[in-house]
């Protein structure tokens, strides 16, 4: 199939994830994606394992984050190597770093300087908080990003204190900025035919995350999210019923709806707490309390069959085992098999976008650490005669 | 110049999803013209979070909406029905979030409108895709996390499912369509061919979590364990988390136990020398910690960690927030006006293009408020005759 990035040459200096996520994506979307990483060490994330699994010598983390790229190995510090990534860097069509801010100023490899090997470049940059201010050093880590942003303030219960999404949901939302960026500025230079340099950072991107409860707090006089006392409740704006409900077998999530007509259909009276349609989100502690009774009494399932048929918008909570055997999660084919060689396979989510009909398989596993320097050096010809 | 000045955006879509992909088209440049059903247009201007009013709608839909135009039709009405014809055969972008069969029924599924407009590139969001028993269920934020398995990762080991407290499956979704539109506009720009991107909010449910779940499918099936106190992330080890001080919290990422415990002041830490323990004792490991860090403020806590290259952070809501240098160099927030001169404040775009900002002072639209505008500028004659 015709994938959109075909032909372009992309050059990821970046480890972790936000931005090789994005690099990720671009090689999904057809990109040809090169990592650029230190000889012996590689992308810190090689080495960066959850629950010990490895595969080979790599991280399984970093087998999720790398698939379908290249490795280039190079020591920044080496002239000689410096020259071959430069005469690289004239042939790509972007670059993507996430060093600390004066990193790449110090090698030569800031955007006023790339500008000069390459004029057509798209430049993109990941940083934790920006490139000034006070807090341009500080690392780009996913939970204190989400520390500082107020983002701690919106999930479980009041009495839990902060509670962070428990994923890298800044380095995640960053990735999938910097990917917008980049493509936006391959448009512009398709017209203008010269560089364009794209920044993201952390910070940005997980307030942009919360762009529709902190446009509330602008104009509502600055008043804090106000999370709910009671257990289960989803959202710190939003009204009962909205939330999961403990039920005989398992729980249940209710999203909003009409709560009388909810609570004649389950047999919860609630008359002494609803008065008027305001009562949901100014008794709504003590109406999720009283939904909870209610949900006790039947398994999910019951429940379910019951507000569905009814027209109401509610689901099954359920975890890893029970969601990956849904027809749904079949049918959409988020799987798919990376062959390492030598009978080992990994498996995997596939891109979530489809194009022209066709999910974005790309089973290629993640490179070895310097797999593909002879050949793209013999590819450019980047070996150095003296 | 914008990224994507001179591309025309047709957006069928409401509530959040395809709204915020559009919004950042907008933002990249290009001109949005949402499609708004006569008398209510897109839900989310009613949909009230907080009961915050603003302007006569809701606070959501003036953050997902600004910088953007409002055509309100009839689609039951062939002389709208034409008119939206002859904005789909100028436009780059078309966008929509029915559920499936919705726009066959209407005649803007992908195949009507490529037969209008060979070079339009198509975007779609659904649920849970376009075929099986699935397919008519609502795609809703809460309902996506609670059956993707996201709501087993957020919150301590006893809370029970807790879910990330914003629609992020939305957001997700949302950004997804975005990449797959700019990716199209860009073969657009290069090869002059059009394209059709379809995205359902369940497969970007499963992006969000490709690093758990494909630890899932490739660790026997093992579920995530969240820790008892403190956790942050299921598969993470000690310190991983968010402790209380004696004034406030304190964030705290990564940092050897012994080292930590010799910092702090904590003995009893300087005994979980092997490195697997920070992962197979973490509850206890963060039950010490997390006590320890009662006894004094956060001031102290960082005044020490941040010296010795401990990653480590104050946790701030959004009054300590706003009040930093750190955020205010940042310039997040802009002032945007609407046409009656209505002003409020909200986020900005968070991508730069060559060092500048991508703001813009245009607030939501009224329902209907650039139809003249629009008849005059894209509406042949013979349609309005007609009409």
């Amino acid at each position: 199939m015709n994938r959109p990035l075909e032909g372009l040459l992309v050059l990821e200096f970046c480890q972790f994830l936000a931005g090789p996520s994005a690099g990720l994506k671009l090689a999904d979307l057809g990109a040809r994606v090169i990592k650029i990483e230190r000889p012996n060490t590689g992308d810190a994330c090689r080495q960066l394992s959850i629950k010990n699994l490895f595969v080979d010598e790599d991280s399984l983390l970093f087998h999720t984050i790398n698939r379908n790229k290249e490795s280039y190995t190079a020591d920044l510090k080496n002239p000689e190597d410096l020259k071959r990534l430069k005469k690289l860097i004239s042939k790509a069509d972007v670059m993507t770093h996430n060093f600390r801010p004066g990193v790449m100023e110090k090698i030569g490899l800031d955007y006023a300087n790339v500008q000069n090997i390459n004029p057509k470049i798209v430049y993109g940059v990941v940083t934790g908080y920006g490139s000034e201010g006070p807090w341009k050093n500080k690392p780009g880590q996913d939970l204190l990003v989400q520390a500082v942003s107020g983002l701690t303030f919106l999930s479980g219960v009041d009495i839990d204190g902060p509670v962070p999404f428990g994923l890298s949901v800044s380095d995640i939302m960053c990735g999938n900025h910097l990917v917008q960026g980049i493509m936006a500025a391959l448009i512009k230079r398709a017209k203008t035919n010269k560089s364009v340099l794209v920044e993201v950072s952390l910070l940005e991107s997980i307030l942009d995350v919360q762009f529709e409860v902190l446009t509330t707090y602008l104009n509502d006089g600055g008043k804090l999210p106000d999370r709910s006392g009671a257990k289960g409740s989803a959202h710190a704006y939003l009204s009962a019923p909205y939330g999961m409900y403990e039920t005989k077998d398992g729980y249940i999530a209710m999203a909003m709806g009409n709560l009388p007509n909810i609570c004649s259909i389950i047999n919860c009276d609630i008359a002494d707490l609803y008065v008027e349609a305001g009562s949901a989100f100014e008794n709504r502690d003590q109406l999720i309390v009283r939904l909870s009774e209610t949900f006790k009494r039947e398994n999910t399932k019951t429940w379910v069959n019951l507000l569905e048929d009814r027209g109401i918008w509610c689901a099954e909570v359920l975890n890893y085992q029970t969601a990956t055997t849904l027809d749904a999660y079949k049918i959409l084919d988020i799987e798919q098999n990376l062959d390492l060689g030598g009978g080992k396979q990994i498996k995997t989510t596939v891109s979530p976008i489809r194009l022209d009909n066709e999910k974005l398989f790309a089973a290629r596993p993640a490179p070895k650490l310097g797999l593909n320097t002879p050949d793209i050096n013999k590819e450019f010809e980047l070996e150095i005669h003296t | 110049m914008l990224p994507l000045e001179d591309y025309l955006v047709i957006d069928f879509s409401q509530f959040l999803s395809g709204p915020s992909a559009s919004l950042r088209l907008a933002d990249l440049g290009a001109r949005v013209i949402k499609i708004e059903r006569l008398g209510v247009g897109d839900i989310c201007r009613t949909l009230y979070t907080s009961n915050l009013i603003m302007n006569g709608e809701s606070s959501v839909f003036h953050a997902i909406n600004r910088n953007k135009e409002s055509f309100e039709v009839d689609l039951k009405k062939e002389e709208y029905c034409e008119m939206v014809r002859e904005l789909l055969k100028k436009a780059d972008v078309m966008i929509h979030n029915f559920r499936p069969g919705v726009m066959e029924r209407l005649g803007f599924d992908y195949p009507s409108v490529a037969a209008l407009n060979s070079k339009i590139v198509y975007g779609e969001i659904s649920g849970y895709g376009t075929e099986g028993e699935w397919k008519n269920k609502p795609g809703q934020d809460l309902l996506l996390q609670s059956v993707t398995g996201l709501t087993s990762l957020t919150g301590n080991a006893d809370s029970g499912p807790v879910a990330m407290g914003l629609s992020i499956v939305d957001m997700l979704a949302g950004a997804h369509l975005a990449q797959g539109l700019l990716a199209c506009l860009y073969r657009k720009a290069i090869k002059n061919e059009g394209g059709f991107v379809q995205i359902s909010m369940m497969e970007s449910a499963y992006d969000f979590q490709f690093e758990t779940i494909t630890t899932f499918m490739n660790d026997g099936g093992c579920l995530p364990e969240r820790s008892q106190k403190n956790n942050a992330n299921a598969y993470l080890g000690a310190p991983y988390g968010i402790y209380q001080t004696e004034n406030g919290y304190l964030a705290l990422a990564m940092g050897s136990i012994p080292q930590l415990g010799n910092l702090l002041g904590c003995e009893k830490l300087e005994d979980y020398i092997e490195l697997s323990e920070a992962f197979d004792k973490r509850d206890e490991i963060k039950t010490i910690l997390a006590e320890h860090l009662l006894s004094a403020t956060t001031e102290k806590w960082l005044s020490i960690l941040e010296p010795a290259d401990i990653w480590c952070a104050d946790v701030l809501n959004w009054n300590a927030l706003m009040a930093h240098d750190g955020f205010k160099v940042l310039k997040m927030i802009q002032k945007v006006e609407m046409v009656d001169g209505y002003k409020y404040e909200t986020t900005r775009c968070p991508i730069r293009i060559d060092g500048e900002l991508l703001t813009s002072s245009k607030g939501s639209p009224k329902l209907g408020q650039d139809n003249e505008k629009i008849i005059k500028e894209f509406i042949t004659q013979n349609t309005i005759a007609n009409a």
